[in-house]
């Protein structure tokens, strides 16, 4: 079974065709990035697998399960995570707080425990805390834990938004342009640290990434979108090949092994 | 009991403040209206606490506060009359039933308001206010007791200095434990990126909601006590200045602060009334001239209020 089957999704906002009927899937334990122009309709296809927008038709399926009318907030139980092209994190709220929020949201006790403060309080709050503080120092934040999030630079946001997703012990997890205004050292980082996550979290990783020295080192295979549709698919030497490819990029950066 | 734990460094304090304000009023060192005063600030505060849980937690733009204030008088009021009763022990059913009436009222009127964005739900709350000042005004029809606009009067004079005081520091407790409990984080992570907090699995209608509905609560125990204190309600005082005034209290304290909404609450009672003794007959709306001026000033000074609160 598939970790992640979409089936002709399709999206329209008035006239606009944002996604016009894509179809791919992805195995467990794979990583797939989607890259395409700007405009091509990936974050759409995010937006439209994580519940955020209704498709007008098709559908996803998560290990099989019809996942697409389900709303934003089912998935993390599922097994769903995701980032944000634009970062979302929780701005005025400690780094600790971001990534003890989504700990929290799966280890539960209900509100009268937290009003009488019965031992499962205690207990839950504490191992969230450890939990918490494990996945801030993989990801290099120690001894930031209580600045506010949007206090730190810029790359350790997008790493504190990888750790607050991480937190969900997803067996999905979607990315969205990780590396988006990052410099060449900090790609360098995010490819590393991608690697690490790979390995630690054993978890399917779809990745949408214009820069191409991060999205072609770490996937084991692209679809590469335009215009809503899918005009490509393949292993990452594959498509850098593909003519089709070629001309939609064109005029964008050529496919280089640098990045991008 | 757990429950105490966590705020064992407050309950010495509260328990001194008690006995002070207990000897204070017991031998006659203050008139009666200081008293009243006093008992009143406890009562704003508790009611100004919901609406910080409502917006300075949650972020949910509220015009419509005094409402639910003015259910819990009401139907606190209704119930103490038809019920005859008349100590403290029957009035307690009383209060809890008020204040989960108006905990139930906020519930069904946020299920569909809660969805619309900040500006809208002011705008929705407003009316819902000036809708429920509307129904206090025609209340008569529905019962003789409840007065209309000629107001309510004879309520037993139940609330004294334990009640007030002990209600509001228990529920300042409870507030204090949910807040600071995964539902208070949830709380604010709802406030500072909705989106984001569906992203990682929170059902933010659900903790909207909860929000709304427990900030109703407070405000509906805080009216039963208020209508217990003044023995008398008129429509006139649950209109959207009320409103106004919570959330005035809220902001200067600082959203997300409970300590902060406790000092303007008091602060706030203290300055009106105590403006109103200093001052000379004649000059006593002068008081509409230099609170506005103090609130103008704090904010230029302390735009977050009082107390600022990281998130």
């Amino acid at each position: 079974m598939k970790a992640l089957a979409i089936e002709s999704l399709e999206k329209g906002f008035g006239g606009v065709r944002a996604v016009g009927g894509i179809s791919f899937s992805v195995e467990e334990g794979e990583t797939v990035g989607i890259i395409g122009p700007n405009g091509a309709g990936k974050t759409t296809v995010f937006n439209l697998i994580t519940g955020f927008y209704r498709p007008d038709r098709g559908r996803a399926l998560f290990y099989g399960r019809n996942i697409t009318s389900l709303p934003p907030y089912r998935l993390p139980r599922l097994g769903i995570a995701r980032t944000f092209q634009n970062l979302r994190l929780f701005g005025k709220l400690t780094v600790f707080e971001n990534v003890l929020s989504a700990v929290l949201v799966r280890g539960g006790y209900n509100i009268f425990s937290a009003v009488f403060r019965w031992t499962d309080y205690f207990v839950t709050e504490s191992k969230a805390e450890e939990k918490a503080r494990k996945l801030i120092e993989f990801f290099n934040l120690s001894g930031k834990e209580d600045q506010p999030a949007d206090s730190l630079p810029y790359g350790e946001q997008r790493r504190l938004e990888l750790a607050r997703a991480l937190a969900l012990e997803p067996k999905l997890l979607l990315v969205d342009e990780p590396g988006a205004g990052m410099n060449p050292i900090e790609i360098q980082g995010l490819v590393q640290t991608m690697k690490e996550v790979k390995k630690q979290f054993s978890l399917t990783v779809v990745i949408i990434e214009h820069q191409m020295g991060l999205v072609m080192n770490i996937s084991d295979k692209i679809v590469v979108m335009d215009f809503g549709e899918k005009i490509a698919e393949g292993t990452p030497d594959q498509v850098k090949k593909d003519r089709k490819v070629i001309e939609a990029y064109l005029g964008e950066e050529p496919l280089r092994e640098g990045t991008g | 009991m757990k429950f105490f734990w966590e705020a064992r460094k407050a309950i010495l304090p509260a328990v001194l403040i008690y006995l002070v304000l207990k000897a204070v009023f017991g031998f006659h060192f203050v008139s009666q209206y200081i008293e009243q005063i006093t008992l009143f600030s406890f009562i704003v505060i508790l009611t100004s606490l919901g609406l910080n849980v409502i917006y300075g937690y949650t972020g949910q733009f509220s015009l419509g506060h005094a409402a639910f204030y003015g259910i819990g008088a009401y139907v606190s009021a209704y119930l103490s009359k038809s019920l005859g009763v008349e100590s403290i022990l029957g009035f307690i059913p009383v209060l809890f039933l008020s204040g989960i009436g108006a905990g139930l009222v906020g519930c069904l009127i946020g299920i569909p308001i809660l969805k619309l964005r900040d500006d809208f739900l002011a705008i929705a709350t407003l009316g819902f206010g000036t809708l429920v000042r509307v129904v206090f005004d025609n209340s008569d029809r529905f019962s003789e007791i409840l007065g209309g606009s000629r107001g309510f009067v004879g309520i037993p004079r139940i609330t004294n200095l334990e009640l007030a005081f002990f209600v509001t520091i228990f529920l300042i407790l409870v507030t204090r434990n949910i807040i600071f409990s995964r539902y208070g984080l949830f709380w604010r992570c709802v406030k500072s990126d909705e989106l984001a907090s569906q992203g990682i699995g929170i059902n933010t209608s659900r903790m909207k909601l909860m929000a709304f509905s427990y900030g109703c609560f407070l405000a509906g125990i805080g009216g039963a006590l208020y209508a217990h204190l003044y023995t008398f309600l008129h429509p006139s005082n649950f209109d959207i200045l009320k409103s106004i005034d919570f959330l005035i209290i809220v902001i200067v304290g600082g959203m997300g602060s409970i300590a902060g909404t406790i000092y303007a609450g008091l602060i706030w009672v203290g300055f009106i009334e105590g403006l109103r003794i200093i001052l000379p007959a004649e000059m006593l709306d002068l008081r509409w001239v230099f609170i506005p001026l103090f609130l103008i000033g704090l904010m230029m000074w302390r735009p977050h209020g009082l107390i600022r609160k990281a998130g």
